[in-house]
């Protein structure tokens, strides 16, 4: 096999005064023709800088102070930019993580692939829309001259992936990077542009480097697999040997943080919490003058909560999951409908609800950088929520102080700014606040999606403690039917604004009646269990 | 798409109302025109007189519809001192206003979006902090002050008057008080084109483009430019407006023999017809210019096209 790729020895300098004096620290790693090598790790592990570093775009702040990096047997001539912007683009392929955002908003696709084969020197012009054609039939576009035509936010999330990937193997490059290529999909697109991916790479026989979060999706394809923490690489392999004999703690947290199903204990059923009936929302926004379009995004959906219980609702953009929630909030006033909080109907007031019912009702939203004030500090910002309904203030600081014990964060926390904590924390902060008022019902929406895999599994697990321990009712609002199998008792599963499947946890997995349901299941990476299988003998020996 | 012109295309008519109404109601709360008209000792009978011969002893709804009746009509009323139509008043000024106002816009955008684009590029350097300060002294300098130290500065260092009523024969002359009207809005043209490109070039798309090869200068022209032209256009929509109110005092201060002078003059000796027609032919063409902005905005971004929301 020969050699694509190989760095040896690569290190990134990080501006003095940060955290750590390397954002990459002595990488070293080959990828060989057709084969795919997987970088893995969770926010700020340097994984994405070492994709910067080896295309010759690292930020200023940034600078490669050791290591070579050769490209095809001859160093990458990374002092000569005429060279290096040849090469991207041209010999080194690359897939970003939010396809929609890597594409220039206001020019239409087919002008940016025509652009891209221009640049690198197809002159003519039909010989670029043949090969624009020819694309576009390799990443399974429908429709391909309406695509051409349009303009990025006219494609869903799927097509324009599959654009950015066309224009990455555009000019057949001997070597593709794809960073988190897969992340900002809906889970059945993952399942397709991962297969894509893959297939598209076997057959140009390009080496691939893939770079991830999801050690489940490294499961799906990789041969190689680099582990990578604060810049180090601390553990490498094959696909098999990384999940069946992993040897660093580290790599050994991240295999049990991946979600997987969790029996829950049979419990006897608390009263009613959530009664919600037929509850049906139209969207009407204006489009252009005196007309407006409709958009049914809830249609005749019924779901029932008990005390103690925690019910997910699963479904992809789109589905109406969030709209389902905002009409439960009584933030949006649905068209039709019984909606019962805590036996008393809420449905009577047309806009909003009074604010002893809003007390019962809290919710965790996915974004927790934007989900507090900057300027407010955490204690107050918890003290306001219990204050606000009634409490004095002394109680109110009281009930904070305990709230943060409750989620695992220290007393001092009180008197400091939101910009203190990282991601994990600042969603304990949240789940506290909405604690405060001491709510019936907790909805988590979209809770931990945007937390790296380690903290998912933290956050998880808090969930679950606090729930024992002051029994609230939960909605837990998912993407990913891994999550809501690790915490839910019950599921019912959205699409296109209906219900199409409503059981207990395990009657959905193992029995699915749906065929979306069963799309769904099977789009959930790693199907052969490679991320998943060495983790028995692992828990049986601590 | 036909929808959302027409939406805009209303909603300025609607504009244009407000702003004739407003106009109607101002004026007539100012003083009674007939009083500031008459001889300063003339008896009642006579200050009676003036007011029937304008119409102003007519109830204020009846007033207020002959006046938009007028208006509709295209009678817009005569000039108390000279008797003509005020259109034929104002339209004499309008070609002086138009040569200067434009040449003070041009000088601001061409120079300012230069500037901005030079102060993003070199971001947090030393010509970057230059410019922005010298963006920030031009829109802080009021513009009578800089218009008095232009005109000292020609008639001491070159002995000539830059300005003036032969102005509109020469178009040298212009300069002088284009480069004063125009400086203010320079500086915020400086500015907005600044950020708006900063952020442009911070966007994961401009990345992208980096990373597929396509060369620095076509990722500025063909790339960033449509993208951060948006905010740009706004500016130049709103700055027609401080064009014309600047106008008003540079005209003055450079005895410029157009619309903002004439404006003045009419207010001086209370020719409500003039003013009426001066202010609404103002509030006019800007309403005109921000529909004009609107549409552009349309053919910038695909993404409105859709929504209408700019």
């Amino acid at each position: 096999m020969t050699s694509v790729l190989d760095i040896s020895n690569l290190t990134v300098a990080l501006p003095e005064g940060g955290d750590r004096p390397f954002a990459v620290s002595d990488l070293s790693l080959s990828v060989g023709a057709g084969q795919c090598v997987c970088l893995v790790g969770e926010s700020g592990s340097g994984k994405s800088v070492s994709a910067q570093a080896i295309l010759g775009t690292l930020p200023r702040a940034l600078k490669r102070s050791g290591g070579r990096i050769s490209f095809l047997g001859k160093d990458l001539p990374l002092e000569d930019k005429a060279a290096m912007q040849t090469l991207r683009g041209g010999r080194i392929g690359m897939i970003f993580q939010e396809p929609s955002a890597s594409l220039d908003p206001v020019m239409r696709v087919g002008a940016q692939l025509d652009e891209l084969l221009s640049v690198h020197g197809v002159a003519s012009r039909q010989e670029r829309r043949r090969r624009i054609r020819e694309l576009f039939a390799a990443v399974r576009l429908p429709d391909p001259e309406r695509i051409y035509a349009a303009y990025p936010h006219q494609l869903s999330g799927g097509q324009a992936q599959r654009i950015v990937i066309a224009m990455a193997l555009a000019l057949e490059p001997a070597l593709l990077i794809a960073d988190e290529p897969t992340t900002a999909l809906d889970v059945t697109t993952q399942a397709e542009i991962l297969k894509l991916i893959k297939d598209l790479q076997t057959r140009s026989g390009a080496g691939l480097l893939f770079i991830t979060h999801d050690l489940g999706v490294v499961a799906d394809i990789a041969d190689q697999v680099l582990v990578m923490q604060e810049g180090k690489v601390v553990e490498e392999g094959t696909r098999d040997a990384v999940f069946s004999r992993p040897t660093h703690p580290y790599t050994i947290k991240l295999l049990k943080a991946i979600p997987r199903r969790q029996a829950r204990p049979e419990r006897e059923a608390g009263p009613l919490v959530l009664e919600a009936e037929g509850i049906h929302l139209t969207y009407r926004p204006s489009a252009g003058f005196l007309k407006r379009r409709e958009i049914v995004a809830v249609e005749d959906v019924s779901i029932t909560l008990r005390r103690g219980q925690v019910h997910g609702i699963v479904g992809e953009s789109g589905s109406g999951k969030s709209s389902l929630v905002r009409c439960i909030l009584k933030l949006e006033t649905m068209d039709a409908g019984r909606l019962m909080i805590g036996g008393e109907d809420a449905g009577q007031w047309r806009k909003g609800m009074p604010k002893p019912m809003r007390k019962r009702l809290q919710i965790v939203l996915q974004d927790p950088y934007s989900a507090l004030d900057p300027r407010q500090k955490i204690g107050d910002a918890i003290a306001e929520a219990a204050r606000v309904h009634g409490a004095s203030g002394a109680e109110a600081a009281a009930k904070a102080r305990e709230l943060l014990g409750m989620v695992n964060l220290p007393p001092q926390a009180y008197e400091r700014f939101p910009h203190e904590f990282s991601g994990g924390q600042r969603q304990r902060i949240c789940i506290a606040r909405a604690l405060a008022t001491d709510p019936e019902i907790l909805i988590a929406d979209e809770a931990i999606s945007a937390l790296d895999v380690s903290i998912q599994a933290q956050i998880l697990k808090l969930f679950r403690d606090l729930q024992e321990r002051l029994g609230f009712a939960m909605l837990f609002v998912t993407h990913d039917l891994r999550v809501a199998s690790a915490i839910c008792d019950d599921i019912t599963v959205m699409w296109k604004g209906r219900v199409v499947e409503q059981g207990r946890v395990d009657d959905v997995f193992d029995r699915p009646r749906h065929d979306y349901t069963r799309q769904l299941l099977d789009a959930i990476p790693d199907k052969g269990s490679f991320a998943t299988s060495g983790l028995s003998h692992l828990e049986a020996t601590p | 798409m036909t929808g959302l012109v027409l939406g805009k295309i209303v909603r300025a008519m609607i504009t244009l109302l407000i702003t004739v109404t407003l106009v109607f109601f101002f004026i007539r709360l100012s003083g009674d025109p007939a009083a500031a008209l008459a001889p300063p000792d003339a008896p009642p009978q006579v200050i009676e007189q003036y007011r029937r011969a304008m119409g102003l002893d007519q109830p204020l709804p009846v007033q207020y519809f002959n006046y938009v009746l007028g208006l509709v009509q295209g009678d817009f009323g005569y000039s108390i001192h000279t008797g003509r139509p005020v259109e034929e008043i104002f339209l004499a000024r309008v070609p002086a206003t138009l040569l200067l106002g434009l040449t003070a816009l041009g000088i601001a955008l061409v120079l300012g979006v230069t500037l901005g684009t030079v102060a993003a590029l070199s971001r947090a350097s030393v010509l970057d902090r230059f410019v922005m300060a010298f963006s920030v002294f031009a829109f802080a300098m009021p513009n009578f002050f800089f218009g008095i130290l232009v005109i000292l500065t020609g008639a001491l260092v070159f002995g000539v008057f830059f300005g003036g009523t032969g102005g509109i024969a020469n178009f040298g002359q212009v300069l002088a008080p284009a480069a004063t009207l125009g400086l203010a809005s320079m500086g915020s043209f400086a500015r907005f084109t600044r950020s708006s490109l900063l952020e442009t070039l911070n966007k994961p798309f401009m990345g992208a483009l980096e990373a597929r090869g396509i060369p620095p200068m076509r990722r500025l022209l063909r790339h960033a430019a449509p993208n951060a032209a948006i905010p740009i256009v706004t500016m130049l929509g709103l700055s027609l407006g401080g064009l014309v109110a600047g106008a008003v005092v540079t005209e003055q201060v450079f005895s410029w023999p157009g619309v903002g002078q004439l404006l003045i003059r009419s207010v001086q000796t209370r020719d409500i017809a003039v003013i009426q027609f001066s202010v609404i032919a103002v509030s006019f063409t800007m309403t005109l210019a921000n529909l004009v902005v609107d549409l552009v905005y349309f053919w910038l971004d695909p993404r409105i096209r859709r929504s209408g929301n700019v």
